[in-house]
């Protein structure tokens, strides 16, 4: 019983957590201790998204097809470097290094390049995104690469399996694990990134919305607009994690023996 | 009839021999045993007979045709189970139908299912390995072995990670269920009583370099249970083993 009503709470800690700092926030607001043009109260907040919610939505599909643009091509690319890489011991030690250095450059101080080089279309964007998000997948894919177990390896070669056997049966399986919690990171990579980008120049999107909402010091529709980026990145892990549960149920098991 | 045999095999790493001028054979249905102390070379034999290394010189034979440094042919199994976490029992089972005999899955799946029955396994078939204890996990391995094997299966210490009342329930399994399948096996132990109440015969091999010191048959009938370690028979076995691994 204790067991039980214990784990009720555990389940309701991050509910009441977040209901707390909405309630100190409608105090705070509401009670005048901070004025309204730094911090609008959240009803102000939610009159804002409901009134501009027409706005919103349209402007979230341009958005979204840029982070979703972007997540694809950047996991299509993630899949064929990390093979390659795999598969080649030198492009691994060769590429490596730079793979890392291009996740030292601020994602801030590309997307005006990008908008120079590709124009003020979805290019840019779409490129931005890839940017981001590539990275975190190759390395997550490397590593659930190289995580293999050498005698499941010798296992398959013992049955006559070739290179490709060995991929199918082996190496991507173990590195789906792994490609997921990379995949994670990235799915709220791609969204930010591509707000960003639609900051730095363009006609259409949430950051080129969050740029003129901003400029006009509509702060209650800023701070709706934030919170739908948020929102709109959650969406989207909890979608990846859906997929993931169904592409390895075995996981799901694991951690019930564990309980 | 023989099935197998290695002639000469010699094999060095760094200039270190592991394994000298090993020459055993294995007939048709028996069991042999290759009994050593750890890092006599055991399973440096193992890795070759089976193909993933060449040997510095000599010679591997299945049915007289040279398998030197050819995987493919003779299906092994690891003291690890290495059971794919990924996968349910059965298609663990049936990923040595897959790529070596090239079934598609539904086939493997028909031609793996009535064994296992056989091997003790009914109703776990679609478990996954994290679900099944440590001595089910190994005879699910075996189950893979025997179904990768055309007829040889070479054994690895198979049962060595499992605690002793698992062991001893698990060898009494064994020898049953070798009363029902056929196969011909080379057992790498250096489980003394494993080696005698398991065994048709039993290589005896010492260590730097690792040389077959003897040839041991054990006489007696098949099938065996566990109570064969209570004979005098038997423990007559064990000190001729004792003395020559000295």
């Amino acid at each position: 019983m204790i067991k039980k009503s214990r784990s009720t709470i555990f389940k309701l800690a991050p509910f009441i957590s977040l209901i707390t700092v909405f309630l100190i926030w409608l105090i705070l607001s509401e009670g005048g201790v901070i004025a309204d043009y730094m911090l609008p109260s959240p009803i102000a907040v939610v009159k804002a998204f409901i009134a501009d919610f027409d706005t919103l939505m349209k402007q979230a599909s341009v958005t979204l097809t840029e982070a979703l643009y972007g997540l694809c091509t950047g996991i299509a690319l993630a899949f064929f470097i990390s093979i390659l890489m795999d598969r080649f011991e030198f492009l691994y030690k060769a590429f490596y290094p730079i793979l890392v250095i291009t996740q030292t450059i601020p994602t801030i101080a590309i997307a005006p390049l990008l908008v120079l080089w590709l124009g003020f279309s979805m290019a840019p964007k779409i490129a931005l995104v890839v940017i981001t998000t590539f990275f975190p997948i190759t390395i997550s894919l490397l590593d659930g690469f190289k995580s293999a177990d050498k005698d499941a390896i010798n296992l398959i070669r013992s049955m006559g399996g070739g290179k490709l056997q060995i991929f199918h049966y082996i190496k991507l399986p173990s590195a789906l694990p792994h490609f997921f919690s990379g995949l994670k990171v990235s799915a709220s990579y791609a969204i930010v990134g591509a707000v960003i980008s639609e900051w730095l120049g363009g006609f259409e999107g949430l950051g080129v919305y969050m740029t003129r909402v901003k400029k006009a010091y509509a702060f209650d529709k800023m701070f709706a607009v934030i919170i739908f980026v948020s929102v709109l990145s959650l969406v989207l892990m909890a979608i990846i994690n859906l997929v993931k549960n169904l592409s390895m149920p075995y996981m799901k098991i694991e951690e019930q023996n564990k309980n | 009839m023989e099935i197998l045999r290695t002639e000469n095999i010699n094999k060095s790493f760094d200039d270190r021999k592991i394994i000298k001028d090993i020459s055993i054979h294995l007939k048709q249905n028996e069991l042999v045993s290759l009994l050593g102390v750890s890092g006599c070379g055991k399973s440096t034999l193992f890795n070759i007979i089976s193909g993933l290394y060449v040997p510095d010189c000599g010679k591997v034979f299945l049915n007289g045709e040279d398998i030197t440094g050819k995987p493919g042919n003779i299906s092994y199994m690891l003291q690890k189970d290495l059971l794919l976490p990924y996968y349910t029992v059965l298609d663990n089972v049936c990923l040595s139908l897959v790529i070596k005999k090239g079934m598609n899955k539904k086939k493997a799946r028909e031609t793996a299912s009535p064994l296992f029955k056989t091997f003790g396994l009914d109703g776990v078939q679609d478990k996954y390995p994290s679900q099944l204890s440590g001595g089910m996990r190994q005879r699910a391995a075996l189950l893979r072995t025997y179904l990768a094997s055309n007829e040889v299966a070479l054994l690895d210490e198979p049962f060595s990670a499992l605690d002793t009342i698992t062991k001893d329930e698990i060898h009494e399994w064994y020898l049953d269920v070798m009363q029902k399948i056929k196969l011909s096996t080379l057992f790498v132990t250096h489980d003394i009583d494993e080696a005698i109440l398991l065994s048709d015969r039993i290589y005896i091999m010492s260590k730097n370099p690792g040389v077959i010191t003897d040839e041991i048959v054990i006489e007696r009938q098949k099938p065996r249970s566990n109570d064969f370690m209570l004979t005098n028979e038997f423990i007559e076995y064990k000190k001729r083993i004792i003395s020559s691994l000295k």
